[in-house]
This record gives C-alpha cells, structure tokens and sequence, in this order.
C-alpha cells in the first residue's frame, strides 16, 4: 500500500499498513523508494499519537540507595528515588540488567551507554557501528510530523548527544531553551489550532529548490568510494526529510486540542552548576510537552547531563564526576554523601521531567500516557564504572500498551532485552536486536499490558 | 603494594577521564581513541570533506563580501586523532545539521539579492531586451557558481538554477531578484558547497596512479594556505591546466604564501593542531576564579593564535621557539590572570623578564586553563596534553575496575598533596606505564592554577616542579619548555600533524615517504612552519589518490574505523 507520507492526517489516525522495516546503511532507498512502510508504524489503531523519547544522566548511581527491593508494582522508594514519590505510579524501574562487553574493554562512561543505545558495545565513538534505538524509532514513527527527531541538552553543548546513525553521526542537541524555542515555535510554526490556514508558497518554493538539489546524487555516486557513498547518502537523505517537512507545512496541519503555543522563555545562561541546570531542563521539559502536544515531533532525546557528568555546585572545585572516584565513603552514613546529594537532585530532574507530561491533559487521559519516555545512565555504580545494573527507567502508558508504576527486576538478562521490547511497542518490526553476547531475541512481557 | 594500586588507579581515573567531559562536553570517549594519531588508515583517499564553520564562513565572505552575515549553529565538527581537519573526511551532514544549512544558505541568499547589496553582487536584472532576467541570471549563477562550486557549473546546473527562478519568481509574485535568491539558496545547500568533493585523474607523472585534477588542486591549495575558497586568479590556473604542472603549482602557491590572508591559514592550522577549539566549552568556576571572565577563554585562544602567527609566520621564526618565546601578546581582558598591567584593552605584546616563570605556549592560559579542571588544574591532564600533541603519543584509556576501597582510610597521611597523590601512579606498573610519561610534565606546570595564574604555594606549601622528558631533567614550566624545544619527537610530530592537517585524513602507508621527506627538508629550513606547507603544497604527493583495489568493499560506516570524537 503506498502511503502518503507527508500527509499530516495520517499521523493522528495512527500508523497503518504493514511493518516497519528495519534499516541499516545506506538508507537513503528506503525514504525514496516510495514504499511508506519504511517510515509508517503500527500503533494499534490508537487515536492519537504515541511519542517515543530518552532521558539521559550521566555518571549513575549508588545503587544500594537507588534500586527498589519490591518488586511489581508499588514498590519501595529508596533515598535517591524518593523525589519520585508524587510520579511513581507512571515511572517503572528496570534493575539488575547486564551489559555483556562481549570481550571488549570497559571504555569508562562509553561502552555500557553504548551498548544499551546501540545494542553493540563500542569501544570508541567511529566503532560505534549500528544506530542508537532512538533512530530506529524515529525511522519507524517520525514520519508525519515536523520534526522526525528532536535532541535537546539544558547543558550548552550541542555535543551532549548520545543520538547517533553511527559513529561519524551524531545528531547533534538543541543546547538552550531559546534556540529550542525558536526551532520549534519560531517562524516555521504553525499553529495547529489556528482558524485559517493558507499555504505559503515560499514553502513550495524551498521544496523545489531542494529537489533540484536531491538530481546531483546519482551524478556524484558515480564517481566516489564506498565510503565516501555512506556519507553522500546520509545527506541525501537529510536533504529529502527536509523536503518532506515543506511538504507537510503546505497542508493545513490537523488540530491538537491540547496544543498551547507557549511565550518565549527568558534566556538562561548555560551552567554546570546543579541547580541552574535542573532550572534550565525544566524548561525545556515544559517546551517539550508543548512540541509533543503541537504535534511537532513524536521522537525526542533528553541529554540532562553528559555521560561523565561535569555537574557540579558553584564554588566547589570538584563535580560531581570526581567526586563519585574522590570523595570518601562517610563511615557512619556508609555512602559518598556528595555523590548522593547530586543523585538525587538528578533524580527531582528526571521528576520534573515526567510532572510537565503528566500536567498535559490529552484524550481522555495525559500527555504521558501516550508516551513511553526511557531514562538511563551511562554507568550504575559511578565509583568504579560498572555497568552490570545500570540504572533505568520508563514512564509514560505508551497508549495503553506498557505497565506502569511496576519495579523489574532482572537477574542479569542482557540490556538490550529492554531496548528490543522499546522498539517493539513503538511499531519497529524486529525480532532480535544486538550482536554477539549482547543480543536480545526475547522482549520483556512483564512490562507489556 | 594493594593499597598502593588502588590508590594509584583512583588518581587516575579521576584525573584523566575528566577530559572527554570537561573539554568535549560530550560522553567520555576512551581517552586513546579521542586522539590517537595511528587511528586506522582509510582503505581509499576520502575525496568528500566538509567544509569547517571557519572555512564555510570565509568562503561567504570571499564571495559575496564580509557585510553578508551568517547566522546559525553549525553541526560539530568530528575530532579523528586529534584533528578536526582529519574528521572532516569522516562526518556528513545529519538531518538537523541540514536544516541549519539550509536556513543559512537562504538567509545568505536573501542578503545578496536585498536592495542594499543587489546592485553590487547581482549586477543586472530584467532589460527590455531581456523583460524576465533570463540572461542576467544566467551571468550571474555562472559567475558565482564557479566560485561557489570552485569549478565551472555544468550545463544542466546552470539550466536547474535559471528553472529555479523562473518558478520562484512566479510563485512569490514575480520579483526576480526574489527568484534570484531562491535559486541561489539551492546552490548555497547543494553538497558541492558544503563539502570539498575532489575528483581524481590519471596521474601522467604515475603511470597507473590517480591525481587530482586542477579544479581539486585549486580547492586543497587554497583552504590550506587561505582556509576559504580560491579566488579568481587560483581558478584561472585551474582552468588553464597550469595547477596540473609542477611549476603551476609552485607559481601559485609562492602567490597564495605571499599574501597576508596566509595568516588565516596558518591559525586555522594551529588552532585544530592545538585544539583550541576546545575553549568555546570550557567551563571555570566564578567564585574560585573571579579572575577567569566570561571572554577570557576566547581572549586567551586569540593570545595564543597571536603568539604563533606573529612569531612563526610573520616573523618566520623557529618553530621550536614558541615553547620558550618570551613575547606574549596581551590585552586588558587577560592582563588580571598574568598579573600583567597593559596601559590599554587593546591588544598589544609584552616581553616577560629572563626570570619570569612564563615562558611558551606551555605557559600560556589558552594551555593552562584549557586542560584543567573547572574548579583546579589537573598535572594528568596537562601532561597527557603534552604527550598527545606535541609528542603525537597515544595514551589508552585507563582501566575501568578500579578498586576504591582504600581511599576510605581518612587517616592516611601519606598523600595530601597533589604531587604525592599523583605520584602514586609511578608505584604501580599498569598506571605507570602511561603516568611516567604523562605527571611529571604536568607536574612541571603546576605553579599555575585552574585559571592558569601563578601561583607559588599550593595551600601553604611550596611546590615541588621537577621532572624528566626523554632522559633531560628540568624543574618547571620554563625548563620544561626548553626540554620540549629541543627533542626531535616534537619537531616530527609537528611534521606528521601539519600532513595530516593539509590530507584532511588520517596517514595512510604511502604517506611514509613524504613524511621522511618533509622531516628532512624542515631541519633542513631551521624549522619554518611556512617552509614546511610550502613543502607540502608543492609535492605532486600531496595531490596523489589512492583507491582500494577492486571493487570497494561496501562499509558498514564511512571513513576510518577509530580514533574519533565529537
């Protein structure tokens, strides 16, 4: 069944037609071939969207004051994920997942982010050699609203990204929640909600432009080495979703009834300093919601803090990275009380983040429960880099498909059994995910409704 | 000896895994693959290199005029063994890279064809002769499509370009400077723009070997020598066929090497040699640092981009000198960080005293700051700095099991200071491996803090600065600076960087010769930096492509398999 992919309808009725299938380099073909399985998805038929994101911190946990002891649902809330208290009935946790290295060294802060990214270890960012699961989502789901993708950082640096189509690409954040504003609700937008709607031919003109632009490919690929043709068709196909987003700003976009255009934020300066940083996420928490109500994106990447977390409180001439390798055990407390302390304050991040779901009325429900929002580290215990039970999280309902509130517990199955069943619910058609020792062929039930 | 092991690991890992987040910003990529130089060959000479912020802005610049502003963030650039310049043939653009490229070739565009700037760029419009433009727009796209494309465009290019108008021109009702600017948005978002895309001949010098052809040589020449695109004259040569004969060649690098806009070719060079990129994310902490102003990061680049222009390419100086220099450029901004007084804001140079503990590069705060920690300095991350880019050694990355549990003993007098701690590392043999090497030239520059200002006691006790580099002893910044001055590995890792700068790639195997090569003939010259890229722009090697035999071997990724980082 050839779809229209740029027919923003499309996307409110839920995807149709066939499975998505999964890519691997080059890729371009897929988006050209006309074949609209490439970017549909299977989403049950549900009314409205459901959008698929990461939230990301760097530097883990201490575990014992971290993982729940309950397993299912209500389970305990131990010190560092007490700020969670409020949220918890949205917010699954998922402990003791191993990360098999499958021979390779335990690059400090890399492998295991790679690895429950990509399902592939890598011990360096051009080794790393399969797309992060957030891409493969975005593949399978993207397609039909503004944005395919949106990675945003509060920390300044478009570099805070652990997005990739692989390891020379890097889809780089939005790193200040002016430019995120202005990307989002700047003078591309439309409202959704808006009375009228009149196309702008200037949109037309750029879509034709870039098609002009899109006839040199066969030309060049004609004459370059195999590795220069990955890197020609990544921009290709960067070229086209660029013209399938004119393509859709050129019919009157479908209305969204929780869709509140909202004021341009005050500018905030980038900062390492906890408390500034947890100030500036909430806001882009809060834009979030609304490009996610606008129907701006359906994917999304949130980077809190780079994966060897150079948070840190102003005046204090250590963050929290050396201090989770330098500050001492407390006898008496039995745990790095510093180390805690920014665990934590992360952790009323990470709550922040589900609250400004949570308040979006949507349906019959939230914003969030259309939603499945996956959050992890790089690490479990910072101190000595484990990755063996790095911490993770989900929130959000995914429509109805996914429990939430429920604490899984595994006894070291690998952690790529929880990025195949993310993909799975989120319409990707794959059965297995992975390579060697990291490979994953069952998705996890426990979590599925 | 466990105690001492844990010990010794903590320090380490503390002190040297910092840098992928502290510099970078990003995950911590292994230390080792961030700037290893020997980083996997490309298997052909990549032939697509994106064009760097810096050359993508001064090539609109050259085009179209410095008052033409551009506006947006570009995608980061890939560091590959330690250069930006090697991970432009890596990179490509992703979707939300081209969504700014496209926003600024528009606006670009847009400024061009305005009524400020028309007249001038443009130059013509719709006549009575020609009441749609059709011949003005084909003048001006062929025009500013060779220096846009730094070749000719193609017959079906230009026929795009003139369509383009035509149907915006309509579309946005009927004003043709309006179709103009559509049309050259095109052209300003096309691959040919963004990327360097060299095309390759049969060599006639090589029988069976490929070589450039003009037009590429005229590209590779002048974003090395001038960072931006070729003028009009380099084209000429182009097209004559005169690059594609020794004395061409030597004709117009002696012009391009003659001008002043060198100068930009050469920052361009140390600031990716350098990486002082890497400062425009640095961050210090204000209550530790008062000293450290917002824009001191940027001052303290400029002061060190100065330094090395006016001693080297100005002044033609000994390259081995800008570790020893005693002429330091300063403005008002840094003036507080070296407890120098400068009588105005502006830039000028001071000459420090034979006895001032400033002396080179090594000394400077661009160096000092830069590898430091945001709230104190780091002896392993300036000592691993050292090693990297002024040695081209590979520091791995260190070991991610460490065990901790011995730094709990809080009463444990043996190590309070930083040079006791750090000297912990010598005592076990995995982390001494790498940390005899790196700390005690760190250890060397300890006299400057985070920020880097003097500083003569480290909480009330004096610091101890000796140490050793390759057999010769020196204590402190200035010594160390004459040890570094005076071993060859600095001086041929220069070499191999500037080649590898000028390929854009990392070396392949038959880089060997022309790097012997190009070590000689720069002892040779007493170590002038421009005698080194003259060198280098002149060689026929420079220009020569090497494809995989057969049929290439589809990659799974592009470009080299290690050594990156964003």
């Amino acid at each position: 069944m050839a779809l229209n992919t740029t027919r923003r309808g499309f996307m409110l009725r839920g995807m149709l037609g066939g499975g998505a299938v999964a890519l691997s380099l080059p890729f371009l073909d897929c988006f050209l071939d006309g074949n609209g399985a490439a970017i549909a998805a299977t989403l049950g038929g549900g009314r409205l969207p459901v959008r698929f994101g990461t939230w990301f911190w760097g530097t883990g946990v201490i575990p014992d004051r971290w993982n729940p002891n309950k397993v299912g649902p209500d389970y305990d809330l131990p010190a560092q994920l007490a700020a969670l208290k409020d949220v918890q009935q949205h917010v699954s946790v998922l402990s003791g997942f191993a990360v098999p290295l499958d021979g390779q060294a335990n690059s400090p802060h890399f492998s295991g982010n790679i690895a429950v990214r990509t399902g592939t270890p890598a011990e360096g960012w051009q080794k790393i050699v399969a797309p992060s699961f957030d891409v493969l989502i975005a593949d399978a789901i993207g397609g039909g609203s503004v944005f395919r993708s949106l990675d945003v950082t509060p920390d300044g640096n478009p570099r805070t990204s652990y997005s990739y189509r692989d390891g020379n690409a890097m889809n780089a954040s939005i790193p200040t929640p002016i430019e995120m504003y202005q990307k989002l609700f700047g003078a591309d937008f439309q409202d959704p909600n808006a009375a009228t709607f009149t196309p702008d031919p200037r949109y037309m003109v750029r879509k034709s432009v870039l098609s002009g632009v899109t006839d040199e490919r066969r030309k060049l690929l004609q004459r370059i080495g195999a590795a220069d043709r990955v890197r020609v068709d990544q921009y290709f196909t960067s070229v086209r979703e660029v013209e399938q987003k004119l393509a859709m700003q050129l019919e009157k976009p479908p209305r969204a009834e929780s869709c509140r255009v909202p004021t341009k934020p005050v500018e905030i300066a980038a900062s390492t300093d906890i408390a500034k940083r947890s100030a500036a996420h909430k806001v882009m928490a809060d834009l979030l919601a609304m490009a996610l109500s606008c129907n701006q994106t359906k994917v999304f990447n949130m980077a809190y803090s780079t994966a060897l977390s150079d948070l840190r409180k102003d005046g204090s001439a250590t963050g929290v990275h050396q201090n989770t390798h330098e500050e001492l055990t407390d006898r008496k407390l039995g745990y790095q009380p510093t180390v805690d302390v920014f665990v934590t304050q992360t952790m009323a991040a990470w709550a922040d983040f589900v609250r400004a779901m949570a308040a979006v009325n949507e349906g019959d429900g939230t914003l969030l429960d259309n939603m499945l929002v996956f959050a992890h580290s790089d690490v479990s215990f910072g101190k000595n880099h484990a990755v063996d039970g790095l911490p993770m999280m989900l929130a959000g309902r995914a429509g109805g498909k996914v429990r939430s509130g429920i604490h899984v517990k595994s006894s070291g199955d690998p952690v790529t059994r929880v990025g195949l069943t993310l993909q799975q619910v989120m319409g990707v058609s794959v059965d297995g995910w992975g390579t060697g020792a990291t490979r994953a062929t069952r998705g996890l039930s426990e979590l599925l409704v | 000896m466990n105690r001492m092991k844990a010990i010794s690991r903590l320090v380490l890992v503390a002190s040297v895994i910092v840098t992928g987040g502290t510099l970078m910003g990003a995950a911590a990529p292994p230390e080792g693959e961030a700037t290893t130089p020997s980083a996997e060959a490309p298997a052909s000479t990549p032939l697509l290199r994106r064009l760097t912020e810096a050359q993508y802005r001064a090539s609109i610049a050259d085009i179209f005029g410095d008052d033409i502003k551009v506006a947006g963030r570009f995608e980061p650039d890939l560091r590959v063994g330690g250069l930006l310049a090697a991970g432009a043939s890596a990179v490509s653009v992703t979707p939300g890279g081209f969504e700014q490229y496209e926003a600024m070739a528009r606006s670009i565009a847009e400024q061009v064809v305005d009524p400020v700037h028309r007249d001038r760029l443009v130059g013509c419009g719709p006549t009575e002769a020609d009441p749609t433009g059709r011949a003005c727009a084909r003048a001006f796209f062929e025009r500013v499509g060779l220096r846009l494309y730094r070749r000719p465009l193609g017959p079906s290019e230009v026929t795009l370009a003139l369509t383009n108008v035509e149907t915006a021109r309509k579309q946005l009702g009927g004003d043709f400077y309006t179709g103009v600017g559509a049309a050259l948005a095109g052209l300003l978002s096309g691959i040919e723009f963004i990327f360097q895309i060299e095309n390759d001949v049969a060599d006639p010098a090589r029988p069976g070997g490929r070589t450039l052809d003009a037009w590429s040589r005229a590209s590779r020449l002048s974003y090395l020598l001038w960072n931006s695109t070729p003028d009009a004259e380099l084209l000429a040569a182009a097209q004559s066929g005169a690059l594609m004969t020794e004395v061409g060649l030597a004709a117009q690098t002696d012009r391009l090497m003659a001008s002043p806009r060198i100068v930009n070719g050469t920052r361009a060079f140390f600031d990716d040699y350098l990486r002082l990129e890497d400062l425009n994310t640095i961050s210090k902490d204000g209550l530790i640092y008062p000293g450290f102003r917002a824009g001191a990061a940027a001052d303290a680049r400029e002061q060190t981009l100065r330094m090395l222009t006016d001693l080297l390419v100005t002044g033609r100086g000994d390259f081995r000198d800008m570790l020893t220099t005693r002429q330091m450029p300063m403005n008002g901004m840094l003036s507080p960080l070296y407890r120098v007084p400068v009588g105005q804001q502006d830039w000028t140079t001071v000459q420090l005293g034979e006895d001032d503990p400033r002396a080179g590069i090594l000394t400077q705060v661009a160096f000092l700051a830069g590898h430091s920690h945001p709230g104190r300095s780091s002896p392993t991350l300036r000592g691993k700095a050292i090693l990297e880019i002024l040695l081209c050694e590979e520091v791995p990355a260190p070991p991610a099991n460490v065990n901790f549990t011995v730094v709990q003993d809080v009463s444990n007098p043996q190590y309070l200071t930083t040079r006791q701690r750090v000297q912990a590392h010598l005592d076990d043999e995995e982390c001494a491996s790498c940390h005899k090497r790196m700390d005690p030239m760190g250890l060397a520059l300890e006299k400057f803090d985070g920020a880097g200002q003097f500083r003569a006691q480290e909480n009330g006790v004096p610091i101890d600065t000796k140490g050793e580099v390759d057999g010769v002893r020196f204590d402190g910044a200035v010594q160390l600076g004459r040890a570094l001055r005076d071993n060859p590995r600095v001086q041929s890792c220069l070499v191999q960087t500037a080649y590898r700068y000028a390929v854009g790639r990392q070396l392949m195997p038959s880089d060997d010769t022309m790097l012997g090569r190009l070590n000689k003939q720069f002892v040779a010259s007493g170590f002038r930096v421009p005698d080194l890229i003259h060198a280098i722009a002149t060689s026929p090697a420079y220009y020569s492509v090497y494809r995989a035999a057969a049929r290439p071997v589809r990659m799974t990724h592009g470009g080299q398999v290690s050594g990156g980082q964003f």
